[in-house]
């Protein structure tokens, strides 16, 4: 609820999504109705068992993919319906993406790699360059800027990562498994951040983890079994102080 | 956005330099070929149209029969009385050069020589261009007597002489000997390719009576002077022949007047069709190359599977991704065109001085074979680019 008591309106809502994968026989229900309301701002954690879901969740949440049936809204506007190109559109303007396996280019330093979502939005060499500059600052990466994936460790390459879902100030930082290529002590140095980045810039973090540690970061966590959603709960233990 | 995607495509092509390379030489191979084969054939045309201008521009040669070689010998040789009658009838006609000729060995001392006796006038001289590099030419009395005295080419010179002067000295023919009395200027490879330098000269008469041992003349050169009409002439020259020779009017000639200016577009139209022909063979070679530049892209589609996952993620259209590998394709093509130019430059250069003849850089075929070059790089680029855009990305994302 906002200060003044209004509700606020929903970033995202999906009602009665299902996604099935093959036909016939061989069909397979990934998910058998989805109905779930995001709000601006907030920090959620999708948990569940493998095979629960959640990544094809995590896939349509991130337009990457689209349902069997259902709608999802995205600011209003209902996405099931865009083309493969309109998709791809609201992707490069509202949302950033974070990969368990980072997904940087390999032999690209890591200004490059921050610099390239900027490139197909357009921008000029100056702007992308200042831009990638201080979102690699913001990620606790600067002096990095000329080295490639190779030569940082896995923490700095989430970072570079990082930095380069936050580039384009999107709306939405989409994170699949964001600390499950790292160790504990990292994990929670990426999470410290995610979470930073949510409560300073605002930025609505939807987060895919099988971690209870990783999820105790966020403000939210909706739990999937099989295909559907099992829990959805404000997390107790997230304390806005100390996280 | 054109220009972002130039600058992926190069930074692509940076990132693996030496797999950039490989697939471009198939290009790189394949425009220098192009450019080199149809450089040196202009060259080759080029230098036998000089070859045959330097025979003199304005001449036309007699010979008996329809065609070279077979066939001819049917047909008689000219007579002396037929030279007397063009110098007295045609007076477009300058000098008329009858030729006679022989095959001998020349000896000088202990070395010998395989040539050709020429036995003709010193209007032979001056219809063939031909000038004195020492000595004199024939005198009237040498001439009318038939005097075994000779003017010997530049290679007679080098087989029996050396360096030495050979004015003055006698060279053995047969079982008679002769006094060389001058030496020609060089004037290199003819336009058929065999050595003009290779030559003794003698008088008509000499070579009549002690080589051939008949008074036949198996050909003449006349050149026209300044200012006649050449075809004028040589219809002049074929009704005087063919009254001479007793043609009736439904037979053909039995003799052939040829022009330098017929003979240099004869060869200039077959070195002209060679060029084409080797050009068209080194085109096969760069659509080979074109070929080699879809395989590579192709694996490197799939061997950049992840990558292309992830621009699609963070928000690439379809039509950007096919544009980057479109672009990638035509740069990587058009950079093969650029270094097989420098190749085919410095190989023409090269080549062309060791065949002598002269480089003709021609900006036609160069600019031809880049444009060429740049429309292989979308041909064979434009399938795996599509391959590319189509990905789905989550499937990218996953490939390993």
């Amino acid at each position: 609820m906002t200060l003044d008591g209004t509700p606020p309106a929903a970033l995202i809502r999906l009602s009665g999504i299902t996604k099935t994968y093959g036909r016939g026989q061989a069909a397979f229900q990934a998910l058998k109705g989805i109905d779930l309301s995001i709000d601006a701002g907030d920090f959620v954690a999708i948990m569940g068992p493998s095979g629960s879901g959640k990544s094809t969740a995590m896939n349509i949440l991130g337009c990457l993919d689209t349902p069997s049936s259902g709608s999802y809204e995205f600011e209003g506007v209902r996405v099931e319906q865009m083309s493969r190109n309109q998709r791809a559109l609201l992707r490069r303007h509202y949302l950033g993406f974070v990969f368990q396996g980072f997904n940087l280019l390999a032999r690209t330093t890591a200004l490059e790699n921050v610099e390239l979502p900027l490139i197909y939005r357009g921008e000029s060499a100056g702007a992308r360059h200042a831009a990638a500059r201080e979102a690699l600052q913001q990620v606790g990466l600067q002096g990095w800027e000329d080295h490639t994936p190779g030569e940082l460790s896995g923490g700095q390459q989430q970072r570079v990562a990082i930095a380069r879902a936050i580039v384009t100030r999107p709306a939405v930082l989409l994170a699949d498994e964001p600390t499950g290529n790292l160790d504990t002590h990292t994990g929670r140095e990426i999470m410290e951040l995610i979470g930073a980045l949510n409560r300073e810039r605002g930025i609505t973090v939807l987060m895919v983890t099988h971690e209870p540690d990783m999820a105790a970061y966020a403000k939210r966590i909706v739990r999937f079994v099989d295909g559907r959603v099992e829990s959805d709960r404000h997390n107790d233990s997230h304390n806005e102080e100390t996280a | 956005m054109l220009w972002n995607t130039l600058l992926l495509a190069l930074r692509a092509i940076r990132r693996n330099l030496m797999r950039s390379f490989l697939t471009v030489l198939g290009i790189v191979i394949g425009v220098a070929a192009v450019i080199t084969m149809v450089t040196l054939g202009n060259g080759a045309t080029k230098s036998v149209s000089d070859q045959i201008s330097s025979m003199g521009s304005n001449l036309l040669i007699l010979l008996p029969g329809q065609r070279f070689g077979p066939g001819s010998e049917g047909a008689p040789n000219f007579k002396l009385a037929d030279v007397e009658a063009i110098r007295s009838q045609i007076t477009a006609a300058g000098a008329v050069a009858p030729v006679s000729s022989k095959g001998v060995t020349a000896v000088y001392q202990a070395r010998n020589w395989a040539t050709v006796v020429t036995g003709s006038s010193n209007d032979y001289f001056q219809a063939g261009n031909w000038q004195l590099a020492a000595g004199r030419t024939f005198s009237e009395t040498e001439e009318r007597a038939g005097k075994a005295v000779c003017v010997i080419g530049e290679t007679v010179r080098d087989k029996l002489f050396g360096r030495q002067s050979p004015v003055g000295s006698e060279i053995r023919i047969k079982q008679f000997a002769c006094e060389v009395i001058g030496l020609l200027k060089s004037k290199g490879q003819s336009a058929m390719g065999s050595d003009q330098d290779d030559v003794v000269v003698m008088p008509l008469r000499t070579v009549q009576r002690r080589l051939s041992g008949n008074p036949d003349v198996n050909r003449m050169t006349i050149s026209v002077r300044e200012g006649a009409s050449i075809d004028a002439v040589k219809s002049q020259l074929i009704l005087l022949l063919r009254e001479r020779r007793n043609i009736g009017e439904n037979e053909e000639d039995d003799f052939r007047v040829m022009d330098t200016r017929q003979i240099t577009e004869t060869l200039t139209a077959t070195t002209k069709i060679l060029t084409m022909l080797l050009g068209a063979v080194a085109a096969v070679s760069l659509l080979v190359g074109g070929i080699g530049i879809m395989n590579i892209m192709l694996v490197s589609v799939t061997e950049r599977t992840r990558e292309i996952g992830i621009r699609l993620a963070i928000g690439a259209l379809e039509r950007e991704v096919l544009l980057q590998f479109l672009i990638e394709a035509v740069v990587l093509a058009s950079l093969g065109g650029l270094i097989g130019i420098a190749l085919a430059t410095a190989a023409s250069i090269g080549l062309a001085g060791m065949m002598q003849i002269p480089y003709l850089f021609d900006p036609a075929i160069n600019l031809l074979s880049f444009l060429f070059s740049a429309a292989i790089g979308v041909i064979f680029g434009f399938f795996p680019a599509r391959r590319a855009a189509q990905l789905d990305p989550i499937d990218a994302l996953r490939h390993e």
